[in-house]
């Protein structure tokens, strides 16, 4: 399941007048565009492309600012509703989603197919949303079902069908081949899935390696990954871009707070930790400079994300102003071990640990705007 | 130049420089040594722009001159030749190399230039002492296990070189800690020593100095300004930056108001930790101690991987305690107590617990808890 135009599509269902107006969903004047509707789109505005682009393509698109909570609400209603079709969804975004309906004929008493067109109509007669399906016998053609004819798509890849509809299409649209790798298999003529099907499993693995192997089983329509709601994640990291550079160190701190803030609640929401805290920051001249420290104990704490990331950007303040700047953890563990330790030379990290736990109940209980550090607001 | 020397006295002098060079180095003169020949001494000299060893031997020098060779294979040449031997090193300037001659063993090793030799800028010492080996090498060995290695927090790379209030009147004092654990040991103040201004002498230095130390007897002269430190016996000199930043009040980290008294066999508390802390799961490494009138069970339960306990008998006579460590913390500061019992200090749970050797306020090391 693909959700059409997700976060366009969020913001015109919340706000009518913005209907019959192409919108761009996108930061300031500086920022690119995350998603745009339909309308946009036609113009040639595409996910990605900075907004002074989209706005000389599109010049009448109304931009609006990315409201993510409204986002992440409606993907967990979203995420609801698949949860009644099966317990075995793997999301791969806010939007997006894999579900593996096997064996479930039988629970529902209707094939997948009736399933997923009943999951569209209720999440557009519930949530005002649409989205596009694509149901086939793997991960890989359902991704490529689900793109055929959006929006509002609803498309079946059978095993029967696989080699006929593949054999002609070009390899481009398997997910994961960008232009370099697109590159090299044009370089020795493998365009089509067709081309792909000439060539020996050996010999696609001897030039592709790892990926070669991968190509030959996905031309002839196979592929073994399973869906798996237990994706392990990896990092967890959020970054802004600005709307104009700066070197001002209070705004800068202010926007390490909030994603500091962010990851935290991520990692909280997930019951995760991490060991390695990193900082990503890029110039006016689009180079980027990233930090990373390894903790000795993992952490989930916002305040101590905050610190480290503030304690690695004092170290390269000198290179402001800057873009962007991003905050990340990694190397995950459990939150169960998270956090056991106390800082002999920071006796009050313990009472800020407890505030930012008391900031969290009270923002469960009453939205996320409830109570905000001093700093979030620079 | 050129000059005779007996093999001991070289390996000796050469060993102790080399040391302070790095293995991997982008600036080549910096693997080298700076051999100076001159009157009836040769000093070798070895640097990494931060730490300068200056060694000097006793030999007999035909002509005075200087040259620098890589300092790793000069030691290693001179570690292989036979005890006893005379060497000869002389110099040919013009095709850039020393020769190095031994019994029938002959070497020829690639020199540079002394000028490009970076020799440290010899500063003003507004203090200078001097102190016994085995002073200096107890502040510095039982306070070492702490130095933190986190670079954001640079200032606590080192130990806290520093003259402070004890017990009974002023003493030399030093300070380390990562922020889990902190080591505070004492001496007797140095005469001289008092007005001196407190420096973070770095790790690798703590490390190199330590190699001055060995011999009990020996008086180190000790040198501190504000940029710098140094360390010198009769024939070696070793000069150190100092790490530029503040080291954080310390004091107030150290409780005062722990009364929860235990006292315990050091050794045999070190082993049963170190017994209960094999089950424990790699990420965590927590023991949990639980006290109870004379009675200390150490236990560890790791969900993932096991669990274990063990009890010792030991002096404990207040309220029931449960409280969590990091299991190598443990062993570490355990492991600083050689003489009498360990004293622990608790006050609850949740806050940091003092550590010393008997009553001796000598040498305190506060750790801080894990939630378990």
């Amino acid at each position: 399941m693909d959700c059409d135009a997700f976060f366009a599509s969020v913001e015109k269902r919340d706000n009518p007048e913005l209907a019959d107006k192409p919108v761009i969903v996108g930061g300031g004047k500086r920022g690119v565009v995350s998603t745009c509707c339909y309308l946009a789109r036609i113009k040639g505005v595409r996910s990605a492309m900075p907004m002074f682009q989209a706005l000389k393509l599109c010049p009448d698109a109304v931009v609006v600012k990315p409201r993510f909570e409204a986002y992440v609400a409606a993907s967990k209603a979203i995420r609801a509703m698949m949860d009644e079709l099966t317990p075995v969804v793997e999301p791969l975004s806010l939007d997006e989603a894999f579900m593996d309906l096997t064996g479930t004929q039988r629970l529902h008493g209707a094939p997948p197919a009736v399933m997923l067109a009943r999951l569209t109509r209720r999440m557009k007669d519930e949530l005002g949303l649409t989205g596009s399906i694509g149901l086939s016998h793997n991960k890989f053609l359902a991704k490529v079902a689900s793109d055929l004819d959006k929006p509002r798509g609803f498309s079946v890849i059978g095993k029967a069908e696989t080699q006929d509809f593949l054999r002609p299409r070009s390899v481009r649209m398997i997910w994961g081949i960008g232009p370099a790798a697109q590159e090299s298999l044009d370089r020795v003529g493998i365009r089509t899935f067709e081309d792909l099907l000439r060539w020996d499993q050996a010999d696609l693995v001897a030039r592709f390696g790892g990926m070669g192997d991968r190509l030959w089983h996905l031309a002839r329509g196979q592929d073994a990954r399973r869906v798996s709601n237990r994706t392990p994640v990896k990092g967890l990291s959020n970054e802004t871009t600005f709307g104009e550079d700066t070197s001002d160190p209070d705004i800068l701190d202010g926007h390490i707070w909030r994603m500091a803030e962010k990851v935290s609640g991520r990692a909280k929401a997930k019951d995760l930790a991490g060991r390695v805290v990193t900082l990503k920051l890029k110039r006016s001249n689009h180079t980027l400079v990233s930090k990373r420290h390894s903790l000795r104990h993992p952490t989930q704490v916002a305040d101590t994300i905050y610190r480290v990331a503030r304690g690695m950007f004092d170290t390269v303040a000198g290179q402001a102003p800057f873009r962007l700047v991003g905050v990340g953890i990694s190397d995950l563990t459990g939150a169960d071990i998270a956090d056991l330790e106390g800082d002999l030379l920071d006796p009050d990290a313990g009472k800020r640990a407890k505030a930012e736990k008391a900031t969290d109940a009270i923002r469960a209980r009453f939205g996320a705007d409830a109570i905000i550090k001093g700093r979030a607001l620079r | 130049m050129k000059f005779s020397i007996e093999r001991g006295a070289l390996l000796k002098a050469v060993a102790q420089a080399q040391s302070v060079v790095e293995r991997r180095n982008t600036i080549p003169i910096l693997a080298n040594v700076l051999i100076e020949a001159e009157g009836d001494s040769v000093q070798f000299r070895a640097t990494d722009l931060d730490i300068e060893v200056v060694d000097r031997a006793p030999a007999m020098v035909e002509k005075a001159g200087a040259t620098t060779v890589s300092a790793m294979t000069l030691n290693e040449i001179v570690r292989k030749l036979p005890d006893g031997a005379l060497v000869t090193l002389s110099d040919n300037a013009q095709v850039g190399r020393l020769s190095i001659e031994a019994g029938r063993s002959n070497f020829e090793l690639a020199t540079l230039p002394r000028e490009d030799f970076p020799v440290m800028a010899s500063s003003e010492y507004a203090t200078n002492f001097s102190a016994p080996a085995a002073v200096l090498r107890r502040l510095f060995d039982k306070a070492k296990f702490a130095i933190s290695t986190e670079e954001t927090r640079y200032y606590l790379n080192g130990v806290y070189l520093h003259v402070a209030d004890g017990e009974s009147g002023k003493v030399l004092r030093c300070v380390a800690t990562d922020g889990h654990r902190l080591a505070r040991i004492d001496a007797l103040l140095p005469e001289g020593a008092e007005g001196m201004a407190g420096v973070i002498v770095p790790r690798k230095t703590v490390g190199e100095m330590r190699k001055l130390l060995e011999d009990d007897e020996m008086q180190i002269a000790v040198s501190v300004s504000e940029t710098k430190v140094r360390f010198a016996t009769p024939d070696i000199t070793m000069t150190s930056k100092v790490i530029d930043g503040t080291f954080p009040d310390y004091t107030r980290v150290i409780p005062q108001g722990n009364t929860r008294r235990l006292e315990v066999d050091a050794s045999e508390f070190a082993r049963a930790v170190d017994r209960v802390a094999t089950v424990s799961s790699e990420r965590s490494r927590a023991v949990k101690l639980s006290l109870d009138e004379d009675r200390l069970i150490l236990s560890v339960n790791a969900p993932d991987s096991g669990a274990a306990e063990e009890e010792l008998a030991v002096a404990y006579a207040d309220e029931k305690l449960e409280i969590g460590f990091n299991a190598k913390y443990l062993l570490e500061i355990a492991s600083q107590v050689d003489r009498e019992n360990a004293v622990f200090l608790f006050n609850s749970s949740g806050d940091p617990t003092l550590m010393r050797e008997g009553d001796d306020m000598s040498a305190v090391y506060v750790v801080m808890p894990m939630r378990v």
